[in-house]
């Protein structure tokens, strides 16, 4: 059975229909890139995968190892094993990284019928996944992305996905806004959760993110549909050509 | 204003008329206190109960709200005692040094009155009033700021009892002095409670006073505190409301702040039917440092009403005024902030902000900010936001996994942790946010 599975998925934003009939399949281990021009719909598409209220899902069906996850809150998505990167994280005044993140995992463990974490092991947890990222332990204690730089944001995000384990990762244009030195940090933390046991769906603009992760597939997404699928050579075409050649074909 | 003349007075008007006639001869004071006491007395006749006409109380009618006037509650005894002995269990984890004040009388056989540190000096108002301490009747009613106050004027006129506190120049009190105010009739009845704190010249203190009673019984209570604040002294002030679900609790703090000092004030409210509280604060000295700030949790049809008036006289002070207001169901909650700056006080930095956050779609919150400001070379800001919790925050936690109610009380809680975050006693500020959370817990 596929991890996930999308079938003619249509959703609209505001009345306006931004995906028009998308289908995807993605396997254990799998990382697929998903690239596309402004405005094809890669965005929504993430956050309709992560339940954002909002997007009114018009047709078609997501399964999640079998289960529909458009009739999940989400929250019990983010339990079953879904995790979103946002391309734009949240600043949560008021609340520590580290309560946040504590909170979360045991959220989720709750949800599963898993025993909480102790602080002693979370805290364990959270040190060795920080440090790999080489976030400051400083930041922990700082409010969630407040005052963090673009870098630190996306840091943190991997850091969360590093903690929570999920079994697919969206990741929504992690690369923007990184300069080349955060960009590897991040692209490096993504990497080593790379594992037979979880998929990646990478959603990028430009293909320079995927120099650093390189995908098993590529998608181009134009006007809300998927009109092409290859090799990780397509996102060097891509690069080289631009979209230009797609938007005319999905026209 | 002076020209509102009640020909009908309300049935409670005519009940405290009535009281005052019968009580004054016995109020604590005597006859060296008498004059004092009828000439507040005879603001309020003059005035009645401060209305929806009278701006300061626009938003809270006293003559509407305060059907009647119970009966002053009768010095408590034995049983009254027992009933008090939990009184202020909520500050219990910072271990402060705890005066306990039944039915507004005070309780030193309940209180820890062992060991006093050096310079700090602890009496009862009605003691001190008996024994006609001069210094304690002069200060009490000295205020400018908070002069034709009605709840005030009823305070000074009725008050029975409270603390009076003294810390002498230069002496530092680490432990926190905590006013654990309790009433545990089991009928209504009325308290009128007056403290006075004095903190000397270069001293350190930090006071912390608590309100409590039953649940469903509409009792009355008006305290007031005033606090001097002199020369460079350091004083904390957290004040915890935590009345009765029927209660209706009328609350003035006047503080006098002197040159270099600083003081921070918080205000803190889950409790009561309908409170008032209101604070004046005056910046008599130079380069003083205030924060002035409050949290108040609500729901059901509770009303409370934040009044401050921050006067600056002198100049260089800095001043920070910052309240949050979390509203479930069909409650209510007021900030009025005042801030006056005085053609002497140049240089004065002050900002105000008050924050609403509405759970419901029935409950409301008003807000006045008001800044006169008489002299040109000042700093003066105010903010006020009202709004639902933000659906994106809430999207963001939940897309890591949690549950709605759970990611809600962690957006509430952190919304009130930024105004709690000015409370300098780490201890203090754990005490609060724990009570944030058993308040999270009782929301459907």
């Amino acid at each position: 059975m596929a991890l996930l599975e999308i079938k003619n998925l249509q959703a609209s934003v505001d009345g306006r229909d931004i995906l028009k009939g998308l289908d995807l399949t993605v396997n254990k281990g799998e990382v697929h890139a998903i690239m596309g021009p402004n405005g094809s719909g890669k965005s929504t598409l993430a956050h309709v995968l992560a339940g954002k209220p909002g997007y009114e899902v018009t047709d078609g069906s997501v399964t999640f190892e079998g289960s529909d996850l458009l009739s999940m809150e989400p929250d019990e998505r983010a339990a079953r094993g879904m995790f979103l990167a946002f391309q734009y994280p949240i600043e949560i005044p008021g609340v520590t990284t580290m309560t946040f993140l504590r909170t979360a995992l045991n959220a989720q463990r709750k949800t599963r019928g898993e025993p909480e974490l102790t602080v002693p092991e979370f805290m364990k947890r959270q040190r060795d996944a920080a440090s790999k990222l080489s976030i400051d332990p400083e930041m922990l204690r700082r409010a969630v992305n407040v005052g963090f730089s673009g870098g630190e944001k996306k840091r943190n995000e991997i850091l969360q996905m590093a903690l929570l384990e999920p079994k697919l990762c969206v990741l929504d244009e992690t690369d923007s806004g990184l300069d080349i030195d955060a960009l590897k940090v991040v692209a490096d933390g993504v990497n080593r959760l790379r594992s037979p046991e979880r998929a990646m769906i990478v959603i990028t603009h430009y293909q320079r993110l995927l120099n650093h992760i390189v995908p098993d597939v590529v998608h181009v997404l134009s006007r809300g549909r998927i009109v092409k699928t290859g090799g990780k050579e397509l996102a060097l075409e891509l690069e080289a050509k631009g979209y230009a050649g797609y938007q005319d074909e999905a026209a | 204003m002076n020209a509102d003349v009640h020909p009908i007075r309300t049935a409670a008007e005519t009940a405290l008329i009535e009281s005052f006639a019968a009580r004054k001869a016995t109020l604590p004071g005597g006859k060296a206190f008498a004059a004092q006491r009828e000439a507040a007395f005879r603001q309020f006749e003059q005035q009645g109960l401060p209305h929806r006409r009278v701006e300061e109380w626009k938003y809270t009618d006293l003559r509407a709200l305060m059907r009647d006037a119970k009966p002053v509650a009768a010095a408590p005894g034995a049983a009254e005692k027992a009933r008090a002995k939990e009184a202020g269990r909520i500050a219990a984890g910072i271990e402060p040094r705890r005066l306990v004040f039944v039915d507004g009388a005070f309780a030193p056989e309940m209180s820890d009155l062992a060991a006093l540190e050096p310079g700090l000096t602890v009496t009862s108002l009605a003691q001190a009033l008996a024994a006609g301490d001069a210094d304690v009747a002069a200060r009490l009613g000295a205020s400018s700021t908070a002069n034709g106050d009605i709840a005030l004027a009823l305070n000074t006129a009725f008050m029975g009892d409270g603390a009076v506190l003294r810390v002498a120049p230069g002496a530092t009190v680490e432990r926190p002095i905590h006013l654990a105010f309790v009433y545990v009739g089991e009928s209504p009845a009325a308290v009128f409670a007056r403290s006075l704190a004095v903190i000397g010249k270069g001293a350190r203190a930090m006071l912390v006073e608590s309100h409590e009673g039953p649940a469903a019984l509409d009792y009355q209570v008006n305290t007031a505190l005033d606090l001097v604040v002199e020369d460079s002294a350091h004083v904390d002030h957290v004040k915890l409301t935590g009345e009765g679900s029927a209660a209706l609790h009328l609350s003035t703090l006047v503080a006098e702040i002197g040159a270099h000092a600083r003081f921070n004030t918080f205000a803190f409210s889950t409790g009561g039917a309908v409170v008032r509280n209101q604070m004046f604060v005056r910046c008599a000295g130079k380069e003083s440092n205030l924060r002035v700030a409050g949290a108040t949790l609500l729901r059901g049809k509770q009303h409370v009403d934040t009044t401050l008036v921050v006067d600056h006289a002198l100049g260089g002070c800095e001043s920070r005024e910052t309240f949050k207001s979390v509203l479930d169901d069909e409650s209510r909650a007021i900030f009025q902030g005042k801030i006056i700056v005085r053609p002497d006080a140049q240089k004065t930095d002050a900002r105000m902000a008050s924050h609403a956050l509405l759970l419901s779609d029935t409950a409301e919150s008003a807000n006045k900010p008001e800044l006169e400001i008489f002299a040109d070379d000042v700093q003066c800001g105010h903010g006020a936001t009202s709004g639902a919790i933000d659906e994106n925050l809430k999207f963001y936690l939940m897309a890591r996994g949690i549950p709605e109610h759970e990611a809600e009380a962690l957006l509430i809680e952190s919304f009130v942790g930024e105004a709690v975050e000015a409370i300098e006693h780490a201890g203090l500020r754990e005490v609060l946010m724990e009570t944030v959370r058993d308040w999270l817990k009782g929301r459907a």
